[in-house]
């Protein structure tokens, strides 16, 4: 049988999980950091809840941000040179490692948003209706997307200019600023009832940017100079 | 300073290097099966520069289907780099080469990729999931069923180990199981990094086993070794490799 696209991709992600699974790299550190990192911030904030709920969204998607891409990151650089030398002479698609590598984190990043979610919940008394808490099942999932995207683009240019990760907050800075605008903005629209149609549209729009940029980006990206 | 590198039943390459599907733009013909007499392997005046370091100086080097050469040198002669090239995951600096028919200077070298198979000097495995589930990633990757990694494993001795982690594999069954994956890849083209190294005497016929398997199918295969004594009965030729410089 020969390989197609969405086998290749298949088999990326299901090698990505079950690396995972067996290192608990997201679980045991990643998210136990970013839910202290949301707590500790609630302890120096203070006791005021009229203000922790207001910045509770926007504090909840800057840790989400900043933790999720590392997350997608370490997922591409962590590959040693001989792992790489292999996924090439194995003949794979380079957009099928690509998309398999990000729908990998993606999937991990959803994990990683509900529970510091929760913590953000507890901690920070955000409150939403209860078609609210239905529209954040399609707000998670988008911005989910467009953080492992994004991380994976980084990732494999932080590899590729062979200078390590000391390059990525530089290209992750100016790219995640639409995303967390509006994630941040899509939540308060779920609060003050003004509607998230816009900002999902924004984040949509963002998350297809980057999908075409790292699909494009996959084969020079790949090879070795 | 080139090298020629054959055995009985090979001919001039066609078209000087270039195959006539590659000038078509046949790409798909690219993934055939080698035939005997075909010229697999051919550089031309190759040039490396790595890092501003200049690692390969005019490299020719010849090499036909049903063929097994050894490259000997010392550290730091360039074998690794001229692999790699061969390999066609290292573009080369200078000069023109083709493998498998594809131009190393040209994008359809990407399409011949799935037939070349490299065990280098570091695993190529990945430390979290077991042997098995390596060669399955390998098998799914490449189109190849999931349950052959089991037979490959068996083959190389690892039937036993194949639950075992990668982390808590010792460095011989690691070398043990990336033959078991290019055993179940059939590669065209082999390219082995100093082979035995970690392998246990006993495991000696494992690599001639694999190169066998080759050479029986019309690939060809390349060992590069500081070690000539251990790799000489396997090949067919031998050349080396000093400082950048094939003789």
């Amino acid at each position: 049988m020969s390989p197609t696209f969405s086998s290749q991709l298949r088999a990326v992600v299901r090698r990505d999980l079950d690396r995972e699974r067996r290192s608990g790299e997201v679980v045991w550190i990643t998210i136990p950091f970013g839910a202290i990192a949301l707590i500790l911030v609630q302890l120096a904030v203070g006791a005021d809840v009229p203000v922790l709920r207001e910045l509770g969204p926007g504090l909840y998607w800057a840790v989400v941000l900043l933790f999720g891409v590392l997350i997608s990151v370490r997922r591409t650089t962590v590959e040693t040179p001989a792992q790489r030398d292999l996924i090439a002479l194995l003949g794979i698609d380079p957009a099928a490692a690509f998309a398999g590598r990000a729908l990998a984190s993606t999937l991990l990043l959803i994990g990683f948003e509900v529970i510091v979610g929760g913590v953000a919940v507890l901690f920070y008394d955000i409150q939403l209706s209860a078609i609210g808490w239905v529209l954040t099942a399609l707000i998670l999932p988008v911005a989910a997307y467009g953080m492992a995207v994004l991380g994976t683009i980084a990732g494999s240019i932080a590899t590729r200019a062979a200078i390590g990760p000391a390059l990525i907050p530089l290209i992750v800075a100016p790219l995640a600023v639409p995303l967390l605008l509006a994630a941040a903005e899509s939540v308060e629209g779920l609060r003050n009832g003004t509607g998230i149609l816009p900002w999902m549209l924004l984040m949509v729009t963002v998350d297809l940017v980057l999908s075409i940029a790292g699909v494009t980006t996959a084969r020079p990206l790949m090879e070795t100079q | 300073m080139g090298s020629s590198v054959g055995g009985s039943r090979c001919s001039a390459p066609t078209g000087g290097g270039i195959q006539w599907w590659t000038k078509l733009g046949l790409r798909a013909l690219a993934t055939l099966p080698a035939m005997a007499g075909e010229t697999l392997v051919d550089l031309r005046a190759i040039t490396a520069r790595v890092a501003m370091a200049q690692i390969l100086r005019r490299v020719d080097l010849r090499i036909q289907s049903g063929t097994a050469v050894g490259i000997f040198g010392s550290n730091g002669a360039g074998k690794t780099t001229l692999l790699r090239i061969i390999g066609t995951l290292l573009p080369p600096t200078g000069g023109e080469g083709w493998v498998l028919g594809a131009s190393l200077n040209a994008a359809d070298r990407f399409d011949v990729r799935s037939r070349i198979g490299m065990i280098g000097h570091l695993p190529a495995l990945y430390p979290e999931l077991t042997l098995r589930e390596n060669l399955q990633f390998v098998a799914r990757v490449a189109g190849i069923a999931p349950s052959v990694a089991d037979e490959s494993l068996a083959t190389v001795g690892l039937g036993n180990a194949a639950d075992r982690a990668v982390g808590a594999s010792s460095h011989g069954m690691l070398r043990r199981a990336e033959f078991a994956r290019e055993i179940m890849r059939r590669p065209d083209l082999l390219l082995l990094d100093e082979p035995h190294t970690a392998l246990d005497p006993s495991a000696v016929e494992l690599v001639e086993h694999v190169v066998d398997g080759v050479i029986a199918r019309n690939g060809a295969v390349i060992v590069v070794s500081h070690d000539r004594a251990r790799v000489a009965s396997m090949v067919h030729r031998s050349v080396e490799l000093a400082a950048g410089v094939l003789e």
